[in-house]
């Protein structure tokens, strides 16, 4: 009486007591879900994080005043166009350099208003940021030198100042000034920090410093480097440049920093993998409890067919053949339970991806582990019930009420 | 006592020798079975009787292989198993031994027909043939059309009879069966005499039954009487049926 005669024995026995079988296994079920979700979403976060990689541009730069961490970047003083023009002119293997400076300013299209990130650059910042055109044009040099009252928008400030019409050569007031929109941005989605990237205005610098500002001053320069340039070469050129523009002497520290985006979003990555593993765990402890919660079915389920074991050892059931029977009880029943987790897991994926926007990645390795794992306890905690099922004495086992 | 000891009769199904059987240790030990020499022959029909504590339900969970002697020597068609394992005894019940209960002992929640195929299963019968010998065993103790009822949807007599099915469809040699009427009303207690006796009449099956009931063990060619762990008395009933 073995393998496949003990497993229809076991189905038979899950589905005399169906109600019971469901409770049981439902803290297998929210555990295995809750690890796959939490592990399928997290695993999301970070392909988000790395397409962002991607559509920041590559080897992308960020000089900006003052250090990262710690004291002295409020007192730092700020760069200016002419830095960026001598980094351009002084530092080899550069695809784009732009200097920029923005606001949050709140624009007016008729009766409509909107408050949106207002970011002044030169053409190189759409050369930067990898951003293509869907309407209209970009500025041009001569309309960046000139100062002129020219924007391009991104994609959410079109839908909400716009709608469905072509907004291609309407105005938009922006304080005290109108500005004539000439170009719509490609749509790029949220960054890696959440923030709407198309929830953006792009004008001239020039116009952006004397109109709204007023200075001219400006607060980060984004610079793009060839492909197959040397990361760290290049830094170490513009911080070479930079101390001596800004005149700091030998033991005086950087009053600036140059960041490489990709390490930004490498750390970024990092951190979202972290916390990954950390919500993984907290659930594999939930699918502990699951397992615990089996235990204790089966333990009472042995109690209350003491008298059915004794029947099976009377007739003439090995030891061996009642332990198989309860232990193959706890693997379907803890297995099965598995698997309608992985299908809540699933659903639940799929709704959640679409909610927080982020990309579903099916991902085969944490699926079949938390299905062996709940199988697994199916094992673990099942063999203590069921040995103490084939060790009952089939005379007291008879005797019992 | 030894094995030597015992003089063999060659054509003994079951024979007991010196059997003792002590629970517990010192001051506390309690002797329920004081030295029992029983022979049994294939095709008999032993009533069991005596009053409670005389040590005939020990004596049977012993006889059952359920059971262990403290000494003394049981022999089953001319093999030792009083020092048998636990699941050489198993292995013994099952391919020799029947029993049927006081409490009928079927299984909840379980037709009639899984219940007669139990044993089958651990014998390793395939389901084809568990099908069929569960059918004949049922048909045999009038029971065909109630093959997928459910215990609980069968009355106590008609349970105890799914329990004899369970109890033969195995063919065994030996069906033990202790107080099988103690459940029932007179009238189904004798239906379900009629049955057995017709078990051991037809098909020979040497039956080994404990009962305190004199109209019960009328049906029995054999009465062993026990009294304070020893055998009192042994006799033939000449009006058995």
């Amino acid at each position: 009486m073995m393998g496949w005669t003990t497993l229809l024995l076991a189905l038979r026995e899950i589905r005399r007591n169906l109600m019971r079988s469901f409770l049981t296994v439902l803290g297998i079920v929210i555990g295995v879900a809750a690890v796959v979700t939490m592990v399928t979403l997290g695993n999301g976060a970070t392909q988000s994080v790395s397409d962002q990689i991607s559509s920041l541009g590559s080897n992308l730069l960020m000089l900006r005043p003052g250090q990262r961490m710690g004291h002295g970047s409020s007192g730092a003083p700020p760069f200016k166009a002419e830095d960026a023009a001598a980094i351009k002119a002084q530092v080899g293997a550069l695809k784009a350099v732009a200097p920029s400076v923005s606001r949050t300013t709140v624009v007016v299209v008729g009766t409509r208003n909107w408050a949106t990130s207002i970011t002044g650059s030169n053409e190189d910042y759409f050369i930067a940021g990898n951003w293509t055109l869907t309407e209209g044009r970009l500025f041009s040099t001569n309309e960046e030198r000139a100062g002129k009252a020219v924007c391009v928008i991104g994609a959410t400030v079109r839908k909400e100042m716009f709608e469905a019409h072509s907004p291609v050569g309407d105005t938009m007031r922006i304080k005290q000034f109108s500005c004539e929109v000439i170009g719509v941005l490609a749509a790029k989605g949220q960054s890696a920090m959440g923030r709407d990237q198309d929830d953006t205005v792009v004008m001239p610098l020039r116009t952006v410093q004397r109109r709204l500002t007023g200075k001219t001053d400006i607060s980060t320069i984004l610079i793009s480097m060839m492909d197959g340039a040397s990361t760290e070469q290049v830094i170490n050129q513009i911080t070479a440049l930079m101390r001596e523009r800004r005149k700091l002497t030998d033991n005086e520290d950087d009053n600036f920093s140059v960041q490489d985006t990709k390490e930004i979003a490498k750390a970024l990555s990092g951190t979202i993998g972290t916390m990954t593993t950390l919500l993984g765990a907290v659930a594999a402890v939930s699918l502990l409890v699951g397992g615990i919660g089996i235990m204790n079915i089966m333990l009472v389920s042995v109690t209350e067919r003491t008298r059915e074991i004794g029947i099976r050892l009377a007739i003439g059931a090995l030891e061996r053949e009642v332990l198989l029977q309860f232990l193959t009880e706890a693997v379907v029943l803890s297995a099965f339970g598995g698997l309608v987790g992985l299908l809540l897991a699933t659903v639940t994926c799929y709704g959640l991806a679409s909610m927080l926007a982020l990309p579903l990645i099916f991902s085969p390795g944490i699926n079949l582990m938390a299905f062996g794992f709940s199988a697994a306890i199916g094992v673990i905690f099942g063999y203590v019930p069921a040995r103490r099922a084939a060790q009952l004495d089939p005379i007291d086992a008879l005797r019992h009420e | 006592m030894s094995d030597a000891e015992i003089t063999v009769e060659p054509d003994a199904l079951i024979q007991l020798a010196g059997i003792t059987k002590t629970y517990g240790h010192g001051q506390a030990a309690l002797e329920a079975l004081r030295g029992i020499d029983l022979s049994i022959h294939q095709g008999e029909f032993v009533a069991i009787m005596g009053p409670s504590g005389s040590g005939k339900s020990t004596a049977m969970n012993i006889l059952g292989c359920l059971d262990t002697p403290t000494s003394g020597a049981y022999l089953f068609e001319g093999v030792h198993v009083e020092h048998l394992s636990r699941d050489q005894r198993a292995l013994l019940r099952r391919h020799y031994l029947g029993f049927v209960f006081q409490g009928f002992n079927l299984l909840a929640r379980t037709t009639a027909q899984e219940n007669v195929e139990l044993p089958l299963l651990y014998r390793g019968e395939t389901a084809e043939a568990r099908h069929e010998l569960a059918l004949d065993a049922l048909r045999s103790v009038g029971l065909e059309e109630w093959a997928h009822h459910t215990s609980s949807e069968l009355s106590g007599g008609q349970q105890q009879r799914v329990a004899i099915a369970r109890a033969i469809v195995t063919n065994p040699k030996v069906l033990l069966a202790d107080e099988p009427t103690g459940n029932l009303d007179s009238k189904r207690g004798h239906e379900i005499m009629e049955l057995l006796v017709g078990m051991n009449r037809e098909h020979g099956i040497t039956i080994l039954m404990v009962t305190h009931e004199p109209d019960i063990a009328a049906y029995a060619k054999r009465a062993v009487h026990f009294i304070d762990g020893q055998i009192a008395h042994d006799a033939l009933n000449g009006n058995a049926p």
